[in-house]
């Protein structure tokens, strides 16, 4: 979908040359940390953020000239909600319909459906402003289909949402994305990663790798995750610092993950060397988490960047 | 035309939810105008007033009871000497004196000037400007009655006029409620269409509402249109009620057409909605929007010839009065509700008012499409 699109802003490239294409009818996971470029990625391809460089088309409409047409076939819902709270619910999506120009005719059915299919039966009349979180949510996510698009950008939908919502939230749009509906989805909860069809990781505005959850955790990320647990977890997690073949130590309850540099090595490897140290411990080996790729994509990106920096500076 | 009706009926419902809102939209301008209207009436009754009546004879007690009768004066204190008017005066205990000279009586009979003097205490403007108009208008009416009275003896000889002397001790500032309710209706008319567009704006960027609207197909235009229409309702409806309570309630007469009104506040209001919208993309919050519009009201409160006349300013503020939209609105509203009179004698303020308003619009129209990207 796109090529080589580029956002500065002044000096700051907020997004470097991005190039990515999402399949009709996928649910597409755009993941990366706050700040990295995924929301002027999604403004640019919505139509409302010119880009600096590059091209992109969004449903066959080119970015740059065919904004408006771009516009009027997607829908879009923030991590705000956007939401009248002093409307209702039936309402708030009566205006977005009609702002997306649904006609008179079509909208009491079209806006029936909405309220089945977002679970918000019953809720018609009641305020937005008094609604729980993860009915707000839905609501939003009603306002943003009303007009029936093809293509659905969801930036951050679950932020701030209780952990039944937004698995309740993940069943919906798996359901749109079964009824042939694309959805591109931007997240920082790593677990919510796992329900998308295929993922890109973007970080200081590079799209630093892409896939299924699965390939990525296969074959981009071979290097052994291991779950350590021993009777002191701060000595040992101190100690296996120190040890050159560790990349990575995140403590996870009374339990150490730890990421190893080197394919080669094994849960026994671990052990054998913490007994060398004096310490006992049990090790195991796990799949890679999605939050444990990022992490490691993200030093990987480091580390390729330092050197690149080094190479320019030493000529 | 479908979303722009969305818009103006989202609008509406607003309106409609925030009952406390509306409300006060259509009656602050009333109490304003009825607070304003009494405070600056100059109709001032029961002065209390020192006299110190030298003559002590019937053609002085005879005026005297006439101030009296007027209701205007309140004849409370009785003194022997000047330096007693002066005392009470500046103890504030009354407000005006009377000075009648010794021979007032034999000068009014030789139809020489039979002077008396009346000392206003000017530091309260409308005390003082009602006691001024009161005494020169009973001095009026009693030379009057003494002229018809030489007349009657069959003298052909005009009596000298009675002379009432008003000395001001301060200098009084003269208002009048013609002249400032019309001036108020202009003024909050500009107040509610600078606040309300400045926050039915911003209350869309606070909510995050803005933002779904930006990525909608909604034309720039139809969102603008979509807030401006409910909100020129409204103010339309404030100013229908502002003027009934002008007309009714302090006897302002309408002498132009409400039509030409009507018509030519529309094209004030223009640069006063632009004026909002420029406000609004200044402002992240409500709080800091509400601050905004006041600092932009308030200059054209106070230089726009509303409160003080223009002619009365040093000349740097005449210059600034020259930039705002209300102050040649005031005088096409003064004139056309006062005077009566039509479009071809308005053109000099019909014309900056509609250069200001296209001027407004279109930079803060400009302004409102680069804030949102």
């Amino acid at each position: 979908m796109t090529e080589g699109l580029t956002k500065r802003f002044g000096h700051v490239t907020a997004v470097d040359h991005l190039s990515l294409a999402v399949r009709e009818g996928e649910v597409y996971g755009f993941l990366g940390p706050n700040g990295s470029g995924k929301t002027t990625t999604l403004r640019m391809l919505c139509g409302i953020l010119v880009p600096t460089e590059g091209r992109g088309a969004v449903l066959g409409y080119d970015i740059l000239r065919q904004p408006e047409q771009i516009k009027a076939a997607i829908g879009y819902m923030s991590q705000r909600f956007s939401l009248y709270d002093d409307l209702t619910t039936w309402e708030n999506l009566t205006f977005y319909a009609t702002v997306y120009g649904v006609s008179r005719r079509e909208r009491a059915g079209r806006l029936a459906q909405m309220i089945r299919l977002a679970d918000l039966t019953g809720q018609e009349s009641k305020l937005a402003g008094q609604l729980s979180g993860g009915y707000r949510q839905r609501l939003a996510l009603g306002c943003a289909l009303a007009h029936a698009p093809r293509l659905l950008f969801l930036d951050e939908p679950t932020a701030g949402v209780d952990p039944v919502s937004r698995r309740n939230f993940w069943a919906i749009v798996r359901r749109l994305a079964d009824e042939g509906i694309t959805i591109m989805v931007t997240t920082h909860y790593m677990d919510e990663a796992e329900h998308c069809d295929r993922l890109g990781f973007i970080y200081q505005g590079r799209l630093i790798v892409e896939g299924p959850p699965a390939t990525i955790k296969t074959t981009a990320f071979r290097k052994p995750v291991l779950e350590v647990s021993a009777p002191d977890v701060r000595k040992t997690a101190d100690l296996l610092e120190r040890w050159e073949a560790v990349e990575e130590i995140v403590r996870v309850g009374d339990r150490l993950r730890v990421i190893l540099g080197d394919e080669a090595l094994a849960s026994a490897d671990l052990v054998a060397w913490l007994e060398g140290q004096g310490v006992a411990a049990r090790a195991e080996r796990v799949p890679p988490s999605v939050e444990d790729l990022f992490v490691s994509f993200v030093d990987r990106e480091r580390k390729a960047r330092l050197r690149e920096q080094l190479r320019a500076v030493g000529g | 035309m479908t979303r722009l009706l969305g818009i103006v009926q989202k609008e509406f419902i607003h309106l409609r939810r925030d009952a406390l809102a509306l409300t006060l939209a259509l009656f602050v301008p009333v109490a304003m105008l009825f607070i304003f209207g009494y405070a600056i009436n100059t109709d001032v009754k029961h002065i209390p007033t020192v006299v110190w009546d030298q003559s002590g004879d019937v053609e002085a007690a005879r005026l005297l009871e006439a101030f009296a009768n007027s209701q205007y004066f309140d004849l409370k204190f009785r003194v022997r000497s000047f330096a007693e008017v002066t005392r009470f005066v500046d103890r504030g205990q009354a407000k005006v004196g009377i000075v009648i000279p010794p021979d007032f009586a034999s000068r009014l009979a030789s139809r020489q000037d039979p002077a008396i003097q009346v000392i206003v205490d000017a530091s309260d403007p409308t005390v003082a400007s009602s006691a001024i108009n009161a005494a020169s208008a009973l001095g009026q009416a009693r030379s009057l009655q003494i002229l018809a009275q030489t007349i009657g003896a069959g003298s052909v000889r005009a009596a000298p006029p009675l002379d009432v002397r008003v000395r001001a001790w301060y200098n009084p500032d003269l208002l009048s409620a013609f002249f400032i309710v019309p001036g108020l209706v202009g003024a909050l008319l500009m107040q509610t269409t600078v606040t309300v567009m400045a926050a039915a704006i911003v209350r869309e960027r606070e909510r995050g509402t803005l933002e779904a609207l930006i990525v909608s197909p909604i034309r720039r235009w139809e969102l603008m249109l979509g807030k401006i229409v409910p909100n020129l309702l409204v103010a339309y409806g404030q100013m229908t009620l502002a003027l009934a309570v002008a007309h009714y309630v302090f006897g302002v007469p309408i002498r132009g057409s409400l039509v030409l009104l009507y018509l030519l506040s529309l094209v004030f209001m223009m640069g006063t909605l632009g004026l909002g919208i420029f406000v609004s993309t200044l402002s992240r919050t409500i709080p800091q929007a509400l601050q905004l519009s006041f600092l932009t009201v308030l200059p054209s409160i106070y230089l726009s010839g509303l409160l003080f006349p223009l002619e009365g300013m040093p000349e740097p503020a005449q210059w600034l009065a020259a930039l705002l939209p209300l102050t040649y609105y005031l005088k096409i509203i003064r004139g056309i509700v006062l005077k009566g009179v039509g479009v071809n004698h308005l053109w000099m303020e019909i014309l900056p008012l509609v250069l200001f308003g296209a001027v407004i619009f279109t930079l803060s129209v400009l302004r409102f499409r680069k804030s949102l990207d």
